[in-house]
């Protein structure tokens, strides 16, 4: 789960990272009480979406006085911004965030990840600050320091020290960032984030540092220990389909297809897309209504597909494992008959009774396409949506 | 031949008396795999599915010589019961259960290693050795003896994958699935080095997806020289970056964790790599005829 940065900057200044003073807006006129109440020279007014690169896109500006802060708060809110994050449609701003504006000598970057290949935490740091990460370890490795936490450590001075020393910061600056190194590691700790990241950390003017950006990942599968966390949830960041289905318990994402897919299994899902694709036509979604599907799993999954106009056709891909074929058609058969289908349907069984199975297809009365194999079912989906794939 | 289990290998079942572990044990058994111990802290001394049932892994152990234990408990659970089975002193760990926190496995992958035991999964279906032992949830009947050793991420799709080659007139040594998640017990790279020293294997199939390095490590692996042909399937090539798609494992980071790179790597090492799903199984009894 992600989180805006406003949310990530008050978690971090929680467990003692500083962060410049600021408030949260929804109006230029609420934006202006926040900077009134901020009495700075300079301030920062920020769109709030879940995507990096929102400056080049237009969503932060800095602002000289109140009414800069009005007229930067009109053009931000309500915004269609787009970064190389958001795709070509942008995301719609509904909040700013208004800081004091920071006097910045150089900008760092820092991060706690989890480095997946080494099955442990990590903190990084660069003097490349300000920039995307991505493209500094490419083009300018040597300027990206790393260093490994052992399971169960804590993260020792002497790692901060070698990171901090490699991004040229002096000895007073190198116990600063020592502490908030420290102090970003136990918040990951504490809230099961697997990215922690601060792009860019300012030196000051004045030789303090303070974190200019916040962007946090927190694991999903941690949410349930972590109730402060999943009430950070934004639910416009999500695309309502999605929203539903995630109520439905299904797991379901929307994409930009005329083809809808029900499988069960998250593999067999996106190989299912592949399939869907390498035929010619486009998968209108990833849909994985659980290893044991059942009737009603099949019901809601019909439903959300649905909701999705631009689905032309559907396939349903089940492998029936432990769940027997006979059991899942009967599945389809009925949550088909309600919801009274008006788009083709392609339906694969394979597995346990299949032959059972496909029988209870070919006589429900209903113009199921039923498929054999995998290719034949794209094929067939294909040739249903003729040539409008 | 097999990796890892086969027909003398005597399972501990921790969470035997839950709903889904009483639903898998009993189709293990009716496979032919020795459950021979069950864990349910508390209800030590009874019996379930005629397998006694312990409060402690150490004692199961100790008691029934059990020497690979299935998790079956919640997520909230699993590490511990993981740790614990380590602990107790089997050689391999089998975990079902999904859903558990990152930081919980980081944790739990130390202490097995710290105890040299062996994990597969989480959120996996299991390993099964087919005609000899199935240990998880697997549907017993797809698979048939043979030669052809699986590997794969995935489930379902690892079922797809075994129905196709079994239909194809071949059988599997052994099948793994190690799994959906970031952290995880045995991976592609070990396997293979396991399957490698089998004789009981000809041919490996890895089957990956979107996510991480470990189909690129897989094809360091082949490329440095491997004796035994490989095939590999890695689904994804249409997913869209920065979303995960169901594993917790499979989203593509920045340009990393892409199908097409790994496909690529993989090709590049000298594995063939089947791009169609639909025709795994028979490309792969085409190579062995």
């Amino acid at each position: 789960m992600n989180v805006h940065e406003y949310q990530a900057k008050e978690l971090m200044a929680q467990f003692g990272v500083p962060v410049p003073r600021g408030g949260l807006a929804q109006t230029p006129e609420e934006a202006v009480d926040v900077a009134r109440e901020l009495s700075s020279d300079v301030f920062v007014v920020k769109a709030q979406i879940h995507a990096g690169g929102r400056g080049k896109g237009g969503g932060v500006k800095v602002c000289r006085n109140l009414d800069e802060v009005k007229a930067a708060a009109a053009d931000i809110l309500g915004m269609h911004l787009v970064t190389h994050q958001t795709g070509p449609e942008g995301k719609l701003v509904h909040k700013v965030w208004v800081e004091e504006g920071t006097d910045i000598a150089r900008e760092l970057y820092v991060a706690v990840v989890l480095d997946r290949g080494a099955e442990r935490m990590a903190v990084m740091a660069s003097p490349s600050g300000g920039m995307d990460i991505e493209k500094v370890a490419e083009e300018t490795p040597e300027l990206i320091f790393f260093s490994r936490m052992e399971p169960g450590q804590p993260l020792w001075d002497f790692q901060c020290r070698q990171l901090l020393f490699g991004s040229s910061l002096d000895a007073g600056q190198v116990r600063q960032g020592t502490k908030m190194l420290q102090a970003l590691v136990t918040m990951a700790m504490a809230k099961d984030a697997t990215l922690v990241e601060i792009n860019p950390l300012a030196v000051t003017g004045e030789g303090n540092l303070i974190a200019l950006d916040g962007k946090i990942n927190f694991d999903d599968s941690a949410l349930r220990r972590n109730p402060d966390i999943s009430e950070l949830k934004d639910p416009t960041e999500t695309d309502p389909l999605e929203l539903e289905a995630t109520e439905l318990g299904l797991n379901y994402i929307r994409l930009d297809g005329n083809v809808g897919t029900m499988v069960n299994g998250a593999g067999l899902a996106m190989a299912t897309m592949d399939v869907v694709n390498m035929a010619g036509a486009r998968a209108a979604n990833f849909l994985d209504v659980g290893g044991g599907a059942n009737e009603e799993m099949i019901g809601k999954g019909f439903e959300i597909i649905l909701n999705d106009p631009n689905v032309q056709a559907i396939l349903i891909n089940i492998f029936g494992g432990i769940l027997r074929c006979d059991v899942l058609a009967g599945g389809v058969v009925a949550a088909a008959k309600k919801i009274d289908l008006k788009v083709p349907l392609v339906v694969r069984l394979e597995g346990t009774n299949v032959a059972e199975g496909r029988k209870i297809l070919e006589e429900s009365g209903l113009a199921f396409e039923v498929a054999a194999s995998m290719s034949e079912a794209a094929a067939k989906v294909a040739s249903v949506l003729g040539g409008q794939a | 031949m097999s990796i890892l289990v086969n027909k003398d290998t005597r399972v501990v079942v921790q969470g035997l008396t839950g709903k889904e572990g009483m639903f898998h044990a009993e189709q293990m058994i009716a496979y032919g795999t020795n459950v021979v111990a069950g864990v349910t802290p508390g209800k030590g001394g009874q019996s379930a599915l005629g397998v006694p049932v312990f409060n402690t892994v150490a004692e199961a152990v100790d008691k029934t010589g059990a020497n690979v234990s299935l998790v079956f408990v919640p997520a909230a659970f699993a590490a511990d019961s993981a740790c614990e089975a380590a602990d107790a002193g089997v050689d391999l760990v089998v975990v079902i259960s999904e859903h558990i926190p990152v930081m919980d496995m980081i944790r739990a992958k130390a202490f097995l290693n710290a105890r040299g035991v062996k994990m597969v999964g989480p959120n996996c279906p299991g390993i099964i050795t087919p005609g000899e032992c199935k240990i998880g949830i697997q549907p017993g009947y797809i698979h048939k003896p043979g030669t052809v050793g699986l590997v794969s991420r995935s489930g379902t799709l690892t079922y797809e994958v075994v129905h196709q080659i079994t239909s194809a007139g071949l059988g599997q040594s052994t099948c793994i699935g190690i799994g959906g998640d970031p952290i995880i017990g045995l991976n592609f790279v070990q396997l293979l080095e396991l399957f490698r020293d089998d004789p009981g294997t000809e041919a490996v199939c890895l089957i990956g997806e979107i996510g991480g390095d470990a189909e690129e490590q897989a094809a360091a692996v082949v490329a440095a020289g491997y004796p035994k042909p490989v095939f590999g399937f890695v689904a994804g090539l249409t997913a869209p970056p920065g979303k995960r798609m169901g594993h917790a494992g499979a989203i593509i980071s920045g340009s990393k964790g892409r199908a097409q790179d790994k496909l690529a790597a993989m090709e590049a090492a000298g594995i063939t790599v089947v791009r169609a799903l639909g025709e795994f199984g028979a490309t792969v009894a085409q190579a062995l005829k």
